[in-house]
């Protein structure tokens, strides 16, 4: 939690003075699913680097590698998983109902209740 | 040395626009004021001015223009009337809650309906508790002198507030009245060049203005509004100072006339102060003691200091050219601020409300002489016999 400032502390109108710094705000506090790494290997596409709305999908720009997900600004829409070409793999190939935490996945959603459950990360 | 011209209260004000020289004026046409602004564009086309004039298609748009460019750091100006002021709402609040200190001449106008173009304060009355600070004029002199003054109050560091000054739509907007012009120098000098302190245009420093503000800041925020009336009090007073040591004024919060040792007091705003100094000038004659107080600043009002002024009469009246639909009695605006500020300040005295001139009814000092002859009889029998009264309306 941020700590609560007062009135004689804060910009005047709102006024945000230094440029930039909404990454410091923490958004990601309500997300209700999370993204996690699964056991079918990613093939850094970046479908879901260029889909993701909040631009929390972490890469190494250098090396082409998608490297995970920025949990701080991360809301857990799920896009990411419905656009993963190697997420669509997997579920055509199942047989039956494949849920969306589902192991074989590249990209699981969690619940953040069940997270610890899982041990990831 | 100043000059003396034959010009309605619009073009005092356009005068005055063109001495500031703003850096952005955006407005729509809107009679009574449209030739304010019609004969400012005037001076763009003949290059008397710097300004970006930005022609809009609506009011709405104006005053987001206007918001726009002051947050850009801009000195900004604008004027309008009535429905067009009708049309800003939703930006009003936004001018003064992003700290824009916009300058703005309002012409006061009835709002509709029914469509009236004429003079009364509904429109002003409405934006009493926008932020914006607010200060009305008895005659074109006093529009000019009050726009000048405007642009020091609202930028200046403590306060970053816009502000509106009123003056009566057609009885001064559109009257020849004689009106010195100061030198365009001595104008440009006293307003001094805008210093704004977050420009955006400032793409060294990128910073955001307006955005979301949830349950965690905005109480914050507003108190900081708070804050920022409270301080143009004395802003005010200062500016105020300042231009009455300069130019030979002697303007104040409001205009005592003829008050030390008025029994009654009448308090007015606008054009109607001037006919009521006919009134107290005829009672004077006939030896009976009335008094005038007419209000120069009414945002933020001046309660403690009007009560300090009116503690010793023995009967005070209220006109009032709006009404506040619903309120106790079905008042005026300025009524209730008054009673407000007799009460918390331990003055206690019979006070009336004088409803007038609504939609441009013309008010005649006979009318007002009456209005005193009744305050004596309240003083009298130290009691009010009806609480509002509407004048001039027939039954
Ligand atoms: S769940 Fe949504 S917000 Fe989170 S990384 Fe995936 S696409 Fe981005
Ligand atoms: S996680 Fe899926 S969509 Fe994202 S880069 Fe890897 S394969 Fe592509």
């Amino acid at each position: 939690m941020t700590e609560m400032k007062g009135w004689k502390e804060i910009p005047i109108g709102g006024m945000i003075l230094d440029a930039g710094n909404s990454e410091a705000y923490n958004t990601g506090d309500w997300r209700a699913f999370r993204p996690v790494p699964g056991e079918a290997e990613c093939t850094n596409c970046m479908l879901c680097w260029l889909n993701c709305p909040d631009s929390s999908i972490l890469v190494d720009a250098e090396n082409e590698e998608m490297t995970g997900f920025d949990l701080k600004h991360c809301k857990g829409c799920g896009i990411c998983a419905a656009v993963c070409p190697v997420n669509a793999g997997v579920i055509r190939r199942a047989e039956g109902e494949v849920e969306k935490d589902d192991p074989r996945l590249c990209i699981r959603m969690v619940e953040e209740g069940k997270f610890q459950e899982v041990g990831n990360e | 040395m100043s000059k003396f011209e034959a010009l309605t209260g619009n073009a005092a004000v356009s005068n005055a626009m063109r001495q500031i020289n703003p850096d952005v004026v955006a407005a729509y046409p809107i009679t009574p004021q449209t030739d304010t602004v019609q004969t400012f564009s005037e001076f763009v086309a003949d290059g008397l001015v710097d300004t970006e004039f930005v022609t809009v298609e609506s009011e709405h748009s104006a005053m987001s223009a206007c918001v726009g460019a002051s947050a850009a750091g801009a000195r900004v100006m604008t004027a309008t009337s009535a429905n067009g002021l009708a049309l800003m709402w939703e930006i009003i609040y936004i001018a003064a809650s992003n700290r824009c200190p916009i300058v703005m001449s309002l012409v006061n106008r009835a709002l509709s309906a029914p469509i009236n173009i004429h003079c009364d304060h509904s429109d002003v009355m409405g934006m009493r508790d926008s932020g914006w600070i607010i200060l009305m004029s008895e005659n074109g002199q006093e529009a000019y002198d009050n726009i000048i003054q405007a642009i020091r109050i609202g930028e200046h560091p403590d306060v970053l507030l816009p502000v509106a000054v009123c003056q009566d739509g057609f009885i001064t907007s559109h009257s020849l009245e004689r009106v010195e012009l100061f030198e365009d120098g001595e104008v440009q000098d006293f307003v001094g060049t805008h210093e704004p302190q977050w420009p955006l245009l400032d793409v060294e420093d990128p910073k955001t203005y307006g955005p979301l503000d949830f349950y965690d800041y905005y109480y914050e925020h507003k108190r900081q509004q708070v804050e920022a009336m409270e301080k143009a009090h004395g802003v005010i007073r200062e500016v105020t100072q300042e231009f009455n040591d300069r130019f030979g004024r002697e303007y104040g919060l409001f205009e005592a006339y003829r008050m030390d040792d008025a029994e009654v007091a009448v308090i007015a705003a606008n054009s109607t102060a001037g006919t009521a100094k006919t009134a107290v000038d005829n009672l004077r004659d006939q030896g009976l003691k009335a008094g005038l107080l007419k209000l120069r600043v009414f945002r933020p009002f001046p309660g403690q200091e009007l009560a300090e002024a009116l503690r010793g009469v023995s009967a005070v009246a209220v006109m009032d050219r709006a009404i506040s639909f619903g309120s106790m009695d079905n008042a005026g605006p300025l009524f209730s601020e008054v009673v407000s500020a007799l009460t918390l300040n331990d003055v206690h005295v019979p006070i009336a409300d004088y409803v007038y001139g609504l939609g441009g009814r013309d008010i005649r000092p006979g009318e007002i002489e009456n209005v005193y002859q009744e305050a004596f009889q309240m003083a009298e029998n130290g009691k009010v016999e009806r609480r509002v009264r509407y004048l001039g309306v027939r039954e």
